[in-house]
């Protein structure tokens, strides 16, 4: 039942807000609303109870063992909530004085000198709110970068990026934003891209290229260093995707693969809440000649006093993406996941996620189930392609995905990367045990046993969730966005 | 080893299934070459318990300011229940609901959202939010010139009123596209957007971008800036504070629509956008916040950002799933509506939770005391010598006001008493020189209120005295 069904008309609550006699209002009449918003008239406690009751309805990785390849759903520590949620921290105005705020200010000093460390970039800047906005402040940078170029007149004919066809969606998607054409260089059957493809592709017109490393079919590009002087040697930049930073945390700095630029997912490296869809935060670490162009702003320290800079001592920046500080509070979750991990505990993030993601792979590979890339060594995520079972059995990919749910399995990602057909991309993380990782593979053999035997208990799956699969085609034909009563 | 829960035994029986010997091993695609050394600038690892030391040490020298600040980040009250029950874990730690059966909770939920947003606004539909009022507004700018079919143009109608921040996002948003924002000024006096400076002849702008309240505070002429643009044939862009709504008219219904010589009279807006943090959203230094949108039903497929629909399961059980997605980076691609890919999920959680339990009669009574704890501020400022007000149309809950001595001394001397004074126009209005924005929600009682005007006025008087007898001031 909707929140709006639950409503009686005249029910308000009084502890949240007291009805004031004589108040002043100075508005004229023609600015004034005249009729009510349609907001529930109901209880507190009707609220807290439909909400409760709404929130069990969904997986969570507190909740369920949760694979989603690419998205990196690890362990949120609860400490990372609570304690930025301090009240020093949450009720911290963004306009209060910096003489104010050197309790907050310090945490994004020392966030930005982490993640420096990590990524082996010469600066951060922590603006970014999201993975697609890092995205966009790094192309960003590589166009304010060619633009500067000849005296300031600029280099016009860098028109082109180069983006592998096995990327991210959003990849392509940043390029146009910001006015590039997007070349596709295509990726060799052992999953590295073509190099010679790539040497055919490169030239005046390069602006850069745009890698995810490990790429997004859970392996690692063993020729970056070719990449990048192939790239550099045309007059082209580099721009790293850390949406799979997870894979080599302590073990590999994308600084010494050559990369120019980065952004990082701190809701996937670096564990703070995906909550339902964001916020995310998606910081950008740039080599020496990017310095100038970072967005704003940005934390620096000077005789042990922490004051934010903007626009006005960083002319040449890309400026500000955010009304006020990006996702601070988010910034404020890594930041001290990063200290309960600290040094130490860094490459083992990589290690384990490494270590969970090849023993499913040889596991998997052992009960039958064939793997998209069986001769390369896994990162931290690997592919299973479903397409024999699609083709013998009728039963899809999809079918798995929602089956698995039924097991009580959140499904991992499906028909992603584009390249594998009936494709599966699965990322374990290191938070999870081995025995969550055995009892997932368990589900995997029955869910195949039940493909070969009772193949119509797949395909309509799922069958113990809330509700069934959904008609999606009368969901965005017969559009119904809002409650009209 | 903090989070990583493998046995040393797990870890053989793992390795030998593998078939390599150590965890090392499976690092060997690597160039050995490119193996990091080792961190320099991170710290060794804290336990939880030496980390809550840490931060709580750094969270109490930030505590306890009492704030006047507004500028787009507004301080009110939010119920217990928000946070409590957006913070459940089947909230905060799951994704995008790419599996609706397995995400019905988010989902029906931000349909919930969709609903109030669209309501709250006037408009017939709402997307499940964007990241912030600033990148909300340069998505709108995006979508206007892709909506706008009657115009080619890329040329944008900016306000100054707007805030000056999302000006400045917007710009550096949409600008590597070709599109120009063209400033509109406003009256010294009133410090609103002056009708007659409206260009006569207009010429061709995709959008022209309406705030309400403006960045001043001040109440715009939205009726005639609506019917003006759209006689002009430029869409219109709203740009509210959703809490001043509960009082406003919604930008769903500015407008009078009966102007002449136009093939379509339409009324309202034709896109709303703006900043969600007053509802249920704490200040925390600028963010997480969420952006929302919400736009006429004709414009739908322009909209960027999940939208979630209503439809039926397989037994023609009501259900809830992402729609319209064609319009998304990860099937479109660099043909996208744009490259964004999460929402403010956790955020929308908490401002449907919030507008639940606040209700209508609740967002009403925050909004009216806001208004009020404003005016009765404002009325003390105006009694204080050295200080006053600028503007003289009617604002919603903030106002700006000049001060005679240095106001970064005055901001500094407030900042040192534990008061953060509110916001310094200067550098973004340079003929604002020495003008302070402040505001009063309903979390400043009356007593709140005294102790900010009289600080002000102790602060004034020993600014003053130290700064006659010595150099007599100069304008």
């Amino acid at each position: 039942m909707l929140v709006f069904e639950q409503a009686r008309q005249g029910r308000v609550n009084n502890a949240q807000s007291v009805k004031k006699d004589n108040m002043i209002n100075v508005i004229p009449d023609k600015f004034k609303r005249n009729k009510r918003p349609l907001l529930p008239e109901i209880s507190e406690m009707q609220a807290v109870r439909h909400y409760t009751r709404l929130s069990q309805k969904n997986f969570s990785i507190d909740t369920h063992f949760y694979p989603l390849g690419s998205c990196t759903m690890k362990y949120n520590p609860r400490a990372c909530n609570q304690l930025s949620m301090l009240p020093g921290l949450l009720n911290r105005h963004p306009a209060t004085p910096d003489s104010s705020s050197q309790g907050f200010l310090a945490c994004m000093y020392d966030l930005q000198e982490i993640l420096k460390d990590v990524t082996g970039m010469y600066e951060v800047s922590l603006a970014p709110m999201a993975g697609a906005q890092g995205e966009f402040a790094g192309v960003a940078m590589i166009r304010a970068y060619h633009d500067a170029q000849n005296g300031g007149k600029g280099d016009p004919d860098r028109n082109e990026i180069l983006v592998p066809d096995a990327a991210h969606g959003t990849n392509p998607a940043t390029a146009v934003m910001c006015n590039y054409k997007v070349k596709e260089i295509p990726t060799n059957s052992d999953g590295d891209v073509d190099i010679e493809a790539l040497k055919a592709a490169v030239g005046p017109q390069t602006a850069g290229i745009m890698l995810t490393n490990p790429s997004t079919l859970g392996v690692f590009e063993r020729k970056i260093k070719e990449i990048a002087g192939i790239v550099h040697d045309a007059g082209g930049l580099l721009y790293y995707d850390g949406a799979n930073l997870n894979a080599i945390l302590g073990k590999v700095k994308p600084g010494d693969m050559g990369f120019d630029v980065i952004h990082m997912n701190l809701h996937k490296t670096f564990s703070t809440p995906h909550g339902g869809g964001g916020p995310g935060a998606g910081p950008v670490g740039v080599s020496k000649r990017l310095e100038p162009y970072l967005p704003v702003p940005m934390v620096v320290e000077n005789s042990g006093e922490y004051h934010v800079v903007t626009e006005k001592s960083r002319p040449q920046t890309i400026g500000r993406l955010s009304t006020f500080m990006g996702n601070a509070g988010i910034l404020l979750r890594a930041y001290i996941y990063a200290r309960l991990l600290g040094r130490e505990g860094m490459h083992r993030v990589a290690e384990y996620a490494t270590l969970n993601a090849n023993y499913m792979l040889h596991s998997m590979q052992k009960s039958g189930f064939e793997i998209a890339y069986p001769n390369r060594r896994a990162t931290h995520e690997f592919i299973v392609t479903l397409k024999k079972q699609a083709k013998d059995l009728g039963v899809n990919t999809m079918d798995f995905a929602k089956r698995l749910l039924d097991y009580g399995f959140h499904a991992p990602t499906t028909y992603f990367p584009l390249l594998v057909p009936e494709c599966l991309l699965i990322e374990p993380t290191e938070t999870e045990t081995k025995q969550e990782l055995d009892d997932f593979m368990a589900a995997m053999v029955e869910i195949q046993k039940e493909a070969e035997n009772e193949p119509e208990t797949v395909t309509t799956a799922p069958h113990t969730l809330p509700v069934r699969r959904l008609d999606d085609v009368r969901a965005a034909k017969e559009l119904d966005l809002t409650w009209k009563g | 080893m903090p989070f990583i829960p493998h046995t040393e035994e797990e870890v053989k029986e793992m390795l030998d299934t593998i078939g390599v010997k150590s965890i090392e091993d499976l690092f060997d695609e690597i160039p050995e070459a490119l193996r990091c050394e080792g961190l320099t600038k991170v710290p060794e690892g804290l336990t939880e318990f030496e980390i809550g030391r840490v931060m709580r040490e750094r969270a109490d020298q930030d505590a306890y300011r009492l704030c006047f600040a507004g500028g787009g980040a507004y301080e009110h009250h939010v119920p217990a229940a928000v946070w409590e029950i957006t913070t459940r874990g089947e909230f905060y730690s799951a994704y995008t609901p790419y599996q609706a059966e397995a995400s019905q909770g988010t989902l029906q939920l931000l349909y919930e959202y969709q609903t109030m947003m669209a309501s709250l606004t006037g408009m017939d539909v709402s997307n499940a939010s964007l990241y912030d009022g600033a990148s909300s507004l340069a998505e709108a700018v995006l979508m206007a010139v892709r909506a706008n079919r009657k115009s080619k143009t890329k040329r944008i109608l900016m306000p100054r009123t707007v805030h000056p921040n999302y000006r400045k996002v917007a710009y550096n948003i949409v600008h590597n596209q070709g599109i120009t924002l063209e400033e509109l000024d406003y009256d010294a006096t009133s410090g609103v957007i002056d009708l007659n400076s409206l260009p006569a002849e207009p010429g061709d702008f995709a959008a022209l971008v309406i705030p309400q309240p403006n960045y001043f505070g001040s109440l715009e002429e939205v009726d005639a800036l609506t019917d003006w643009a759209h006689k002009h044939g430029a869409l219109v862009i709203a740009v509210v504070n959703p809490m001043s709504l509960a009082m406003l008219k919604p930008p769903g219904e500015w407008g009078a629509g009966n102007y002449s010589a136009s093939d379509s009279d339409v009324v309202g807006a034709d896109i709303t956008c703006g900043e969600g943090q007053p509802l249920g959203i704490p200040l925390s230094s600028g963010g997480p916040y969420f952006g929302f949108m919400c736009c006429r039903q004709a414009y739908v497929r322009q909209m960027p950002g999940r939208i979630i629909g209503r439809t039926v399961d397989l037994d023609g059980k009501e259900g809830f799933s992402l729609t319209l997605q064609a319009r998304e980076q990860h099937i479109r691609r660099s043909k996208a509506t744009s490259n964004i890919c999460t929402n403010q999920g956790l955020l929308v959680t908490a401002a449907t939770i919030y507008m639940a339990v606040v209700g209508p009669q609740g967002i009403e009574n925050t909004a009216e005391q806001s208004h009020n704890n404003t005016q009765l501020l404002m009325a003390e400022l105006e009694k204080i010598e050295g200080v006053q007000r600028v503007f003289n149309t009617p604002n919603f809950h903030e106002a700006v006001f000049k001060f005679d001595l240095p106001l970064d001394d005055v901001i500094r001397s407030l900042a040192a008493h534990g008061i953060v004074a509110g916001i310094r126009l200067e550098e973004d209005y340079p003929e604002l020189g020495n003008c302070l924005m402040v505001c009063a929600t309903e979390t400043k009682s009356e007593a709140d209120i005294k102790t900010f005007t009289q600080t002000l006025e102790t602060t004034l008087s020993l600014l003053q005295s130290a700064a006659s007898p010595v150099q007599p001031k100069t304008a």
